[in-house]
Protein backbone atom coordinates (compact mmCIF):
# COMPACT_ATOMS: atom_id res chain seq x y z
CA UNK A 1 0.00 0.00 0.00
CA UNK A 2 2.75 2.46 -0.89
CA UNK A 3 1.69 5.73 -2.49
CA UNK A 4 2.96 6.43 -5.96
CA UNK A 5 4.58 9.71 -5.00
CA UNK A 6 6.07 9.38 -1.56
CA UNK A 7 6.46 13.01 -0.70
CA UNK A 8 4.94 13.37 2.77
CA UNK A 9 5.38 11.62 6.08
CA UNK A 10 2.60 9.35 7.34
CA UNK A 11 1.74 11.16 10.56
CA UNK A 12 -1.97 10.47 11.09
CA UNK A 13 -1.19 7.43 13.22
CA UNK A 14 1.51 9.39 15.07
CA UNK A 15 -1.05 12.09 15.90
CA UNK A 16 -3.57 9.52 17.08
CA UNK A 17 -1.15 7.67 19.32
CA UNK A 18 0.28 10.95 20.70
CA UNK A 19 -3.14 12.20 21.79
CA UNK A 20 -4.09 8.86 23.32
CA UNK A 21 -0.80 8.81 25.24
CA UNK A 22 -1.96 11.84 27.16
CA UNK A 23 -5.52 10.57 27.60
CA UNK A 24 -4.42 7.16 28.90
CA UNK A 25 -1.83 8.86 31.09
CA UNK A 26 -4.59 10.71 32.90
CA UNK A 27 -6.74 7.57 33.15
CA UNK A 28 -3.96 5.28 34.35
CA UNK A 29 -2.66 7.79 36.90
CA UNK A 30 -6.18 8.44 38.17
CA UNK A 31 -6.64 4.73 38.84
CA UNK A 32 -3.26 4.83 40.57
CA UNK A 33 -4.44 7.66 42.80
CA UNK A 34 -7.62 5.76 43.64
CA UNK A 35 -5.76 2.63 44.74
CA UNK A 36 -3.18 4.70 46.66
CA UNK A 37 -6.11 6.28 48.51
CA UNK A 38 -7.65 2.87 49.13
CA UNK A 39 -4.48 1.65 50.80
CA UNK A 40 -4.71 4.56 53.23
CA UNK A 41 -8.52 4.45 53.54
CA UNK A 42 -9.83 0.97 52.63
CA UNK A 43 -13.44 2.10 52.91
CA UNK A 44 -12.88 3.66 49.50
CA UNK A 45 -13.63 0.36 47.78
CA UNK A 46 -17.27 1.04 48.77
CA UNK A 47 -17.86 -2.71 49.03
CA UNK A 48 -18.12 -2.96 45.24
CA UNK A 49 -16.16 -5.83 43.69
CA UNK A 50 -15.32 -3.86 40.53
CA UNK A 51 -13.81 -1.10 42.64
CA UNK A 52 -11.74 -3.28 44.92
CA UNK A 53 -7.98 -2.80 45.22
CA UNK A 54 -7.19 -6.30 43.98
CA UNK A 55 -9.01 -5.67 40.69
CA UNK A 56 -8.02 -2.01 40.23
CA UNK A 57 -4.31 -2.49 40.79
CA UNK A 58 -3.70 -4.46 37.56
CA UNK A 59 -5.94 -1.95 35.78
CA UNK A 60 -3.56 0.76 36.97
CA UNK A 61 -0.37 -1.08 36.01
CA UNK A 62 -1.68 -2.12 32.61
CA UNK A 63 -3.01 1.37 31.90
CA UNK A 64 0.18 3.21 32.76
CA UNK A 65 2.61 0.71 31.23
CA UNK A 66 0.77 -0.48 28.12
CA UNK A 67 -1.79 2.23 27.45
CA UNK A 68 0.22 5.33 28.42
CA UNK A 69 3.71 3.92 27.85
CA UNK A 70 2.64 1.79 24.90
CA UNK A 71 0.99 4.64 23.01
CA UNK A 72 4.03 6.84 23.67
CA UNK A 73 6.28 4.16 22.18
CA UNK A 74 4.05 3.59 19.17
CA UNK A 75 3.77 7.33 18.50
CA UNK A 76 7.45 8.13 18.86
CA UNK A 77 8.77 5.02 17.10
CA UNK A 78 6.54 5.67 14.09
CA UNK A 79 7.71 9.30 14.08
CA UNK A 80 11.42 8.57 14.56
CA UNK A 81 11.71 5.68 12.09
CA UNK A 82 10.25 7.90 9.35
CA UNK A 83 12.32 10.99 10.16
CA UNK A 84 15.64 9.15 10.52
CA UNK A 85 15.06 7.07 7.40
CA UNK A 86 13.59 10.02 5.48
CA UNK A 87 10.85 7.76 4.19
CA UNK A 88 7.14 7.25 4.67
CA UNK A 89 5.82 4.47 6.89
CA UNK A 90 5.67 1.02 5.33
CA UNK A 91 2.05 -0.15 5.06
CA UNK A 92 0.30 2.87 6.63
CA UNK A 93 -2.97 0.90 6.57
CA UNK A 94 -1.42 -1.72 8.82
CA UNK A 95 -0.11 1.07 11.05
CA UNK A 96 -3.68 2.36 11.33
CA UNK A 97 -4.73 -1.16 12.36
CA UNK A 98 -2.10 -1.15 15.12
CA UNK A 99 -3.66 2.04 16.50
CA UNK A 100 -7.24 0.74 16.60
CA UNK A 101 -6.11 -2.74 17.65
CA UNK A 102 -4.10 -1.34 20.56
CA UNK A 103 -7.04 0.79 21.70
CA UNK A 104 -9.21 -2.35 21.55
CA UNK A 105 -6.69 -4.18 23.76
CA UNK A 106 -6.81 -1.31 26.26
CA UNK A 107 -10.61 -1.27 26.28
CA UNK A 108 -10.71 -5.04 26.74
CA UNK A 109 -8.35 -4.63 29.71
CA UNK A 110 -10.45 -1.81 31.18
CA UNK A 111 -13.53 -4.05 31.07
CA UNK A 112 -12.11 -7.45 31.96
CA UNK A 113 -9.83 -6.50 34.83
CA UNK A 114 -12.44 -4.83 37.06
CA UNK A 115 -14.74 -7.77 36.28
CA UNK A 116 -12.11 -9.94 37.92
CA UNK A 117 -10.78 -11.83 34.90
CA UNK A 118 -7.07 -12.27 35.48
CA UNK A 119 -4.31 -14.77 34.81
CA UNK A 120 -2.72 -13.70 38.07
CA UNK A 121 0.60 -12.98 36.35
CA UNK A 122 1.96 -9.54 37.10
CA UNK A 123 1.95 -7.17 34.09
CA UNK A 124 0.51 -10.11 32.10
CA UNK A 125 -2.91 -10.32 33.79
CA UNK A 126 -4.97 -10.13 30.60
CA UNK A 127 -6.71 -13.37 29.71
CA UNK A 128 -5.94 -15.44 26.63
CA UNK A 129 -8.32 -13.94 24.02
CA UNK A 130 -6.82 -10.50 24.68
CA UNK A 131 -3.32 -12.01 24.57
CA UNK A 132 -4.10 -13.23 21.04
CA UNK A 133 -5.21 -9.75 19.99
CA UNK A 134 -2.01 -8.33 21.48
CA UNK A 135 0.02 -10.81 19.41
CA UNK A 136 -1.77 -9.83 16.18
CA UNK A 137 -1.26 -6.11 16.86
CA UNK A 138 2.36 -6.63 17.84
CA UNK A 139 3.23 -8.65 14.73
CA UNK A 140 1.65 -5.87 12.65
CA UNK A 141 3.71 -3.30 14.55
CA UNK A 142 6.90 -5.23 13.82
CA UNK A 143 5.99 -5.43 10.13
CA UNK A 144 5.34 -1.68 9.91
CA UNK A 145 8.44 -0.69 11.89
CA UNK A 146 10.95 -3.03 10.28
CA UNK A 147 9.33 -2.56 6.88
CA UNK A 148 9.99 1.15 7.23
CA UNK A 149 13.61 0.49 8.26
CA UNK A 150 14.05 -1.68 5.16
CA UNK A 151 12.69 1.01 2.82
CA UNK A 152 14.77 3.80 4.37
CA UNK A 153 16.48 6.32 2.09
CA UNK A 154 19.33 6.91 4.55
CA UNK A 155 21.63 3.90 4.66
CA UNK A 156 22.72 4.40 8.28
CA UNK A 157 20.19 3.19 10.83
CA UNK A 158 20.08 5.85 13.53
CA UNK A 159 20.76 4.44 16.99
CA UNK A 160 17.24 5.16 18.31
CA UNK A 161 15.87 2.64 15.80
CA UNK A 162 18.12 -0.09 17.21
CA UNK A 163 16.60 0.51 20.64
CA UNK A 164 13.05 0.55 19.26
CA UNK A 165 13.74 -2.56 17.17
CA UNK A 166 15.18 -4.50 20.11
CA UNK A 167 12.19 -3.46 22.24
CA UNK A 168 9.68 -4.63 19.61
CA UNK A 169 11.34 -8.01 19.00
CA UNK A 170 12.03 -8.81 22.64
CA UNK A 171 8.55 -7.88 23.83
CA UNK A 172 7.15 -10.24 21.18
CA UNK A 173 9.22 -13.14 22.55
CA UNK A 174 8.44 -12.23 26.17
CA UNK A 175 4.72 -12.03 25.52
CA UNK A 176 4.55 -15.34 23.65
CA UNK A 177 6.58 -17.28 26.21
CA UNK A 178 5.07 -15.89 29.41
CA UNK A 179 1.46 -15.81 28.23
CA UNK A 180 1.53 -19.46 27.13
CA UNK A 181 -1.55 -20.95 28.71
CA UNK A 182 -4.15 -23.68 28.37
CA UNK A 183 -7.64 -22.15 27.94
CA UNK A 184 -10.35 -23.53 30.20
CA UNK A 185 -13.20 -21.22 29.21
CA UNK A 186 -13.68 -18.00 27.28
CA UNK A 187 -11.93 -15.88 29.89
CA UNK A 188 -10.12 -18.48 31.96
CA UNK A 189 -6.83 -20.26 31.41
CA UNK A 190 -4.05 -22.05 33.25
CA UNK A 191 -0.40 -21.16 32.81
CA UNK A 192 1.67 -23.57 30.74
CA UNK A 193 4.15 -23.52 33.61
CA UNK A 194 3.79 -24.34 37.29
CA UNK A 195 5.34 -23.63 40.65
CA UNK A 196 8.80 -22.11 40.84
CA UNK A 197 9.27 -22.72 37.09
CA UNK A 198 6.29 -20.44 36.46
CA UNK A 199 7.81 -17.93 38.85
CA UNK A 200 11.08 -17.98 36.94
CA UNK A 201 9.33 -17.49 33.57
CA UNK A 202 7.12 -14.79 35.07
CA UNK A 203 10.06 -12.80 36.40
CA UNK A 204 12.20 -13.38 33.32
CA UNK A 205 9.24 -11.75 31.60
CA UNK A 206 8.65 -9.15 34.29
CA UNK A 207 12.15 -7.87 34.44
CA UNK A 208 12.57 -7.86 30.69
CA UNK A 209 9.30 -5.98 30.40
CA UNK A 210 11.05 -3.33 32.48
CA UNK A 211 14.32 -3.67 30.56
CA UNK A 212 12.92 -3.65 27.06
CA UNK A 213 9.46 -2.09 27.18
CA UNK A 214 10.22 0.53 29.82
CA UNK A 215 13.94 1.01 29.21
CA UNK A 216 15.16 0.13 25.71
CA UNK A 217 12.06 1.56 24.05
CA UNK A 218 12.28 4.83 25.98
CA UNK A 219 16.04 5.08 25.46
CA UNK A 220 15.22 5.03 21.75
CA UNK A 221 12.88 7.94 22.44
CA UNK A 222 15.56 9.74 24.44
CA UNK A 223 18.23 9.34 21.79
CA UNK A 224 16.12 11.13 19.21
CA UNK A 225 14.20 13.76 21.13
CA UNK A 226 16.97 15.07 23.40
CA UNK A 227 19.37 15.86 20.53
CA UNK A 228 16.48 17.37 18.57
CA UNK A 229 15.25 19.53 21.45
CA UNK A 230 18.77 20.55 22.53
CA UNK A 231 19.81 21.04 18.90
CA UNK A 232 23.01 19.17 19.62
CA UNK A 233 24.11 15.69 18.53
CA UNK A 234 24.34 12.81 20.97
CA UNK A 235 27.40 13.35 23.16
CA UNK A 236 29.11 10.17 22.03
CA UNK A 237 27.46 8.35 19.20
CA UNK A 238 30.00 5.55 19.60
CA UNK A 239 29.01 5.11 23.25
CA UNK A 240 25.34 4.92 22.29
CA UNK A 241 26.06 1.90 20.09
CA UNK A 242 28.31 0.18 22.63
CA UNK A 243 25.89 0.58 25.52
CA UNK A 244 23.00 -0.57 23.33
CA UNK A 245 24.59 -3.97 22.76
CA UNK A 246 25.78 -4.27 26.37
CA UNK A 247 22.35 -3.33 27.69
CA UNK A 248 20.28 -5.72 25.62
CA UNK A 249 22.59 -8.59 26.37
CA UNK A 250 22.79 -8.05 30.13
CA UNK A 251 19.11 -7.31 30.79
CA UNK A 252 18.05 -10.82 29.80
CA UNK A 253 19.68 -12.35 32.88
CA UNK A 254 18.48 -10.02 35.62
CA UNK A 255 15.07 -11.58 36.25
CA UNK A 256 15.99 -13.82 39.20
CA UNK A 257 16.55 -10.78 41.42
CA UNK A 258 12.78 -10.78 41.88
CA UNK A 259 13.03 -14.22 43.48
CA UNK A 260 15.77 -13.91 46.08
CA UNK A 261 15.30 -16.22 49.10
CA UNK A 262 12.45 -18.07 47.40
CA UNK A 263 12.36 -21.66 46.18
CA UNK A 264 14.41 -20.60 43.14
CA UNK A 265 17.82 -22.36 43.23
CA UNK A 266 20.61 -20.37 44.84
CA UNK A 267 22.80 -20.39 41.73
CA UNK A 268 20.01 -18.85 39.66
CA UNK A 269 19.51 -16.15 42.28
CA UNK A 270 23.25 -15.39 42.26
CA UNK A 271 23.32 -15.24 38.45
CA UNK A 272 20.50 -12.71 38.49
CA UNK A 273 22.22 -10.67 41.17
CA UNK A 274 25.56 -10.54 39.33
CA UNK A 275 24.04 -9.55 35.99
CA UNK A 276 21.87 -6.94 37.70
CA UNK A 277 25.01 -5.37 39.15
CA UNK A 278 26.81 -5.48 35.78
CA UNK A 279 23.75 -3.76 34.27
CA UNK A 280 24.62 -0.59 36.16
CA UNK A 281 27.43 0.12 33.68
CA UNK A 282 25.54 0.17 30.36
CA UNK A 283 22.58 1.90 32.01
CA UNK A 284 24.75 4.73 33.27
CA UNK A 285 26.46 4.86 29.89
CA UNK A 286 23.11 5.78 28.43
CA UNK A 287 22.32 8.28 31.15
CA UNK A 288 25.66 10.05 30.88
CA UNK A 289 25.43 10.10 27.10
CA UNK A 290 22.01 11.71 27.20
CA UNK A 291 22.83 14.29 29.87
CA UNK A 292 26.22 15.23 28.37
CA UNK A 293 24.48 15.90 25.06
CA UNK A 294 23.76 19.24 26.72
CA UNK A 295 27.48 19.92 26.94
CA UNK A 296 27.91 23.53 25.83
CA UNK A 297 24.16 24.07 25.96
CA UNK A 298 23.35 23.87 29.68
CA UNK A 299 21.93 27.39 29.55
CA UNK A 300 19.01 26.06 27.51
CA UNK A 301 17.70 24.35 30.63
CA UNK A 302 16.95 27.77 32.14
CA UNK A 303 14.38 28.72 29.55
CA UNK A 304 13.20 25.46 28.02
CA UNK A 305 10.92 23.37 30.25
CA UNK A 306 10.58 20.69 27.58
CA UNK A 307 14.32 20.08 27.68
CA UNK A 308 14.12 20.08 31.47
CA UNK A 309 11.58 17.23 31.37
CA UNK A 310 13.97 15.22 29.24
CA UNK A 311 17.13 15.86 31.28
CA UNK A 312 15.46 15.35 34.66
CA UNK A 313 14.02 12.10 33.34
CA UNK A 314 17.59 10.94 32.79
CA UNK A 315 18.54 11.87 36.36
CA UNK A 316 15.75 9.65 37.64
CA UNK A 317 16.83 6.99 35.17
CA UNK A 318 20.34 7.12 36.64
CA UNK A 319 18.95 6.99 40.16
CA UNK A 320 16.72 4.01 39.44
CA UNK A 321 19.44 2.12 37.59
CA UNK A 322 21.69 2.56 40.60
CA UNK A 323 19.01 1.69 43.11
CA UNK A 324 17.94 -1.40 41.16
CA UNK A 325 21.35 -3.11 41.19
CA UNK A 326 21.71 -2.25 44.88
CA UNK A 327 18.35 -3.87 45.61
CA UNK A 328 19.44 -6.90 43.58
CA UNK A 329 22.14 -7.68 46.11
CA UNK A 330 20.77 -10.56 48.16
CA UNK A 331 21.51 -9.06 51.57
CA UNK A 332 19.88 -5.77 50.59
CA UNK A 333 16.98 -7.62 49.07
CA UNK A 334 16.48 -9.53 52.30
CA UNK A 335 15.40 -6.19 53.75
CA UNK A 336 13.61 -4.68 50.75
CA UNK A 337 11.66 -7.60 49.32
CA UNK A 338 7.86 -7.35 49.76
CA UNK A 339 8.20 -3.85 51.23
CA UNK A 340 7.16 -0.49 49.87
CA UNK A 341 10.79 0.23 48.97
CA UNK A 342 10.14 -1.88 45.87
CA UNK A 343 7.11 0.28 45.11
CA UNK A 344 9.24 3.41 45.58
CA UNK A 345 11.87 2.02 43.23
CA UNK A 346 9.29 1.16 40.57
CA UNK A 347 7.76 4.60 40.74
CA UNK A 348 11.02 6.53 40.61
CA UNK A 349 11.66 4.70 37.34
CA UNK A 350 8.06 4.94 36.15
CA UNK A 351 7.18 8.51 37.14
CA UNK A 352 10.72 9.85 36.96
CA UNK A 353 12.16 8.21 33.86
CA UNK A 354 9.33 6.83 31.74
CA UNK A 355 6.78 9.51 32.61
CA UNK A 356 9.00 12.56 32.24
CA UNK A 357 10.75 11.48 29.02
CA UNK A 358 7.36 10.66 27.46
CA UNK A 359 6.01 14.05 28.48
CA UNK A 360 9.08 15.76 27.00
CA UNK A 361 8.71 13.84 23.75
CA UNK A 362 4.97 14.57 23.51
CA UNK A 363 5.57 18.30 24.16
CA UNK A 364 8.09 18.20 21.31
CA UNK A 365 5.71 16.36 18.97
CA UNK A 366 2.37 18.10 19.55
CA UNK A 367 3.22 21.54 18.12
CA UNK A 368 4.88 19.95 15.09
CA UNK A 369 1.99 17.55 14.49
CA UNK A 370 -0.50 20.42 14.54
CA UNK A 371 1.41 23.00 12.51
CA UNK A 372 2.25 25.21 15.51
CA UNK A 373 5.54 26.79 16.54
CA UNK A 374 5.04 25.92 20.19
CA UNK A 375 2.57 24.56 22.71
CA UNK A 376 -0.52 26.68 23.51
CA UNK A 377 0.92 27.60 26.92
CA UNK A 378 4.61 27.37 27.84
CA UNK A 379 3.95 28.47 31.49
CA UNK A 380 1.65 25.44 31.73
CA UNK A 381 4.57 23.22 30.76
CA UNK A 382 6.57 24.84 33.58
CA UNK A 383 3.71 24.22 36.02
CA UNK A 384 3.51 20.61 34.87
CA UNK A 385 7.25 20.14 35.31
CA UNK A 386 7.32 21.42 38.88
CA UNK A 387 4.19 19.62 40.08
CA UNK A 388 5.38 16.39 38.49
CA UNK A 389 8.86 16.64 40.03
CA UNK A 390 7.61 17.56 43.50
CA UNK A 391 5.03 14.78 43.24
CA UNK A 392 7.72 12.26 42.38
CA UNK A 393 9.96 13.32 45.28
CA UNK A 394 7.09 13.08 47.78
CA UNK A 395 6.07 9.70 46.41
CA UNK A 396 9.44 8.04 46.46
CA UNK A 397 10.67 9.42 49.77
CA UNK A 398 7.43 8.29 51.45
CA UNK A 399 7.91 4.81 50.02
CA UNK A 400 11.61 4.65 50.93
CA UNK A 401 10.92 5.47 54.54
CA UNK A 402 7.94 3.13 54.68
CA UNK A 403 9.84 0.33 52.98
CA UNK A 404 12.94 0.39 55.13
CA UNK A 405 10.75 0.72 58.22
CA UNK A 406 8.70 -2.30 57.17
CA UNK A 407 11.83 -4.36 56.48
CA UNK A 408 13.30 -3.49 59.85
CA UNK A 409 10.06 -4.11 61.74
CA UNK A 410 9.50 -7.48 60.11
CA UNK A 411 12.94 -8.77 61.03
CA UNK A 412 13.08 -7.37 64.56
CA UNK A 413 13.27 -10.16 67.12
CA UNK A 414 13.23 -10.13 70.88
CA UNK A 415 15.87 -11.69 73.04
CA UNK A 416 13.87 -14.87 73.32
CA UNK A 417 13.73 -15.16 69.52
CA UNK A 418 10.10 -14.14 69.10
CA UNK A 419 9.06 -11.45 66.64
CA UNK A 420 8.96 -7.98 68.15
CA UNK A 421 6.13 -6.69 65.97
CA UNK A 422 2.95 -8.17 64.62
CA UNK A 423 2.36 -7.65 60.94
CA UNK A 424 -0.60 -5.38 61.55
CA UNK A 425 1.63 -3.09 63.62
CA UNK A 426 3.77 -2.51 60.54
CA UNK A 427 0.63 -1.77 58.53
CA UNK A 428 -0.45 0.79 61.10
CA UNK A 429 3.00 2.40 61.12
CA UNK A 430 2.90 2.71 57.34
CA UNK A 431 -0.33 4.73 57.32
CA UNK A 432 1.15 8.27 57.31
CA UNK A 433 3.43 7.36 54.42
CA UNK A 434 0.48 6.08 52.43
CA UNK A 435 -1.14 9.48 52.95
CA UNK A 436 1.99 11.32 51.75
CA UNK A 437 2.06 9.03 48.73
CA UNK A 438 -1.51 10.01 47.88
CA UNK A 439 -0.43 13.68 47.93
CA UNK A 440 2.59 12.96 45.71
CA UNK A 441 0.51 10.96 43.28
CA UNK A 442 -2.21 13.62 43.21
CA UNK A 443 0.36 16.26 42.26
CA UNK A 444 1.68 14.04 39.47
CA UNK A 445 -1.85 13.44 38.17
CA UNK A 446 -2.61 17.17 38.39
CA UNK A 447 0.40 17.83 36.17
CA UNK A 448 -0.90 15.28 33.68
CA UNK A 449 -4.31 16.99 33.61
CA UNK A 450 -2.62 20.32 32.92
CA UNK A 451 -0.80 18.60 30.05
CA UNK A 452 -4.06 17.22 28.67
CA UNK A 453 -5.55 20.73 28.68
CA UNK A 454 -2.44 22.17 27.02
CA UNK A 455 -2.36 19.46 24.35
CA UNK A 456 -6.07 19.82 23.58
CA UNK A 457 -5.76 23.60 23.27
CA UNK A 458 -2.78 23.26 20.94
CA UNK A 459 -4.55 20.64 18.82
CA UNK A 460 -7.82 22.62 18.58
CA UNK A 461 -6.19 25.80 17.37
CA UNK A 462 -3.70 23.96 15.19
CA UNK A 463 -4.05 22.58 11.71
CA UNK A 464 -3.01 19.25 10.34
CA UNK A 465 -0.66 19.72 7.42
CA UNK A 466 1.23 17.00 5.62
CA UNK A 467 4.94 17.36 6.22
CA UNK A 468 7.10 16.87 3.13
CA UNK A 469 9.98 14.43 3.26
CA UNK A 470 13.24 16.24 2.50
CA UNK A 471 15.55 14.81 -0.14
CA UNK A 472 18.49 12.86 1.22
CA UNK A 473 21.72 14.86 1.15
CA UNK A 474 25.00 12.93 1.12
CA UNK A 475 27.16 13.90 4.10
CA UNK A 476 30.73 15.07 3.88
CA UNK B 1 14.24 -26.72 37.46
CA UNK B 2 13.12 -28.33 34.22
CA UNK B 3 12.20 -24.87 32.89
CA UNK B 4 15.91 -24.42 32.25
CA UNK B 5 15.60 -26.90 29.40
CA UNK B 6 13.51 -24.18 27.76
CA UNK B 7 15.17 -21.04 29.06
CA UNK B 8 18.79 -21.92 28.33
CA UNK B 9 18.34 -23.04 24.69
CA UNK B 10 16.02 -20.06 24.15
CA UNK B 11 18.65 -17.72 25.54
CA UNK B 12 21.35 -19.30 23.36
CA UNK B 13 19.17 -18.83 20.27
CA UNK B 14 18.57 -15.22 21.25
CA UNK B 15 22.28 -14.58 21.77
CA UNK B 16 22.93 -16.13 18.34
CA UNK B 17 20.35 -13.83 16.77
CA UNK B 18 21.96 -10.87 18.52
CA UNK B 19 25.39 -11.86 17.21
CA UNK B 20 24.00 -12.27 13.69
CA UNK B 21 22.48 -8.81 13.95
CA UNK B 22 25.78 -7.39 15.13
CA UNK B 23 27.71 -9.07 12.32
CA UNK B 24 25.19 -7.81 9.75
CA UNK B 25 25.52 -4.26 11.05
CA UNK B 26 29.31 -4.31 10.90
CA UNK B 27 29.24 -5.85 7.42
CA UNK B 28 26.81 -3.24 6.11
CA UNK B 29 28.96 -0.37 7.36
CA UNK B 30 26.50 0.76 10.02
CA UNK B 31 29.37 1.75 12.29
CA UNK B 32 31.22 3.98 9.80
CA UNK B 33 31.14 7.81 9.94
CA UNK B 34 29.46 7.76 13.35
CA UNK B 35 29.90 11.43 14.23
CA UNK B 36 28.35 12.55 10.96
CA UNK B 37 25.44 10.16 11.47
CA UNK B 38 24.86 11.50 14.96
CA UNK B 39 24.50 14.99 13.52
CA UNK B 40 22.39 14.02 10.52
CA UNK B 41 19.12 14.04 12.49
CA UNK B 42 19.66 17.71 13.34
CA UNK B 43 19.90 18.81 9.73
CA UNK B 44 16.60 18.31 7.98
CA UNK B 45 13.07 19.35 8.99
Amino acid sequence: MNSITETTYSDTVVRQFTLMTVVWGVVGMLVGLIIAAQLAWPELNFGIPWFSYGRLRPLHTNAVIFAFGGCALFATSYYVVQRTGQTRLFAPGLAAFTFWGWQAVILAAAISLPLGYTSGKEYAELEWPIDILITVVWVSYAIVFFGTVVKRKVSHIYVANWFYGAFILTVAVLHLVNSAAVPAGMMKSYSAYAGVQDAMVQWWYGHNAVGFFLTAGFLGMMYYFIPKQAERPVYSYRLSIVHFWALIFTYMWAGPHHLHYTALPDWTQSLGMVFSLILLAPSWGGMINGIMTLSGAWHKLRDDPVLRFMIVSLSFYGMSTFEGPMMSIKTVNALSHYTDWTVGHVHSGALGWVGLVSMGAVYFLVPRLFGQKKMHSVPAIELHFWTATIGIVLYISAMWIAGVMQGLMWRAINEDGTLTYTFVESVKATYPYYVVRVVGGALYLFGMVVMLWNVMMTAFKGKVIAIPIPAVVAHA
Amino acid sequence: MEILFLLIPLSVVLVLLILIGLWWAIDKGQFEHLDAEGERILRHE
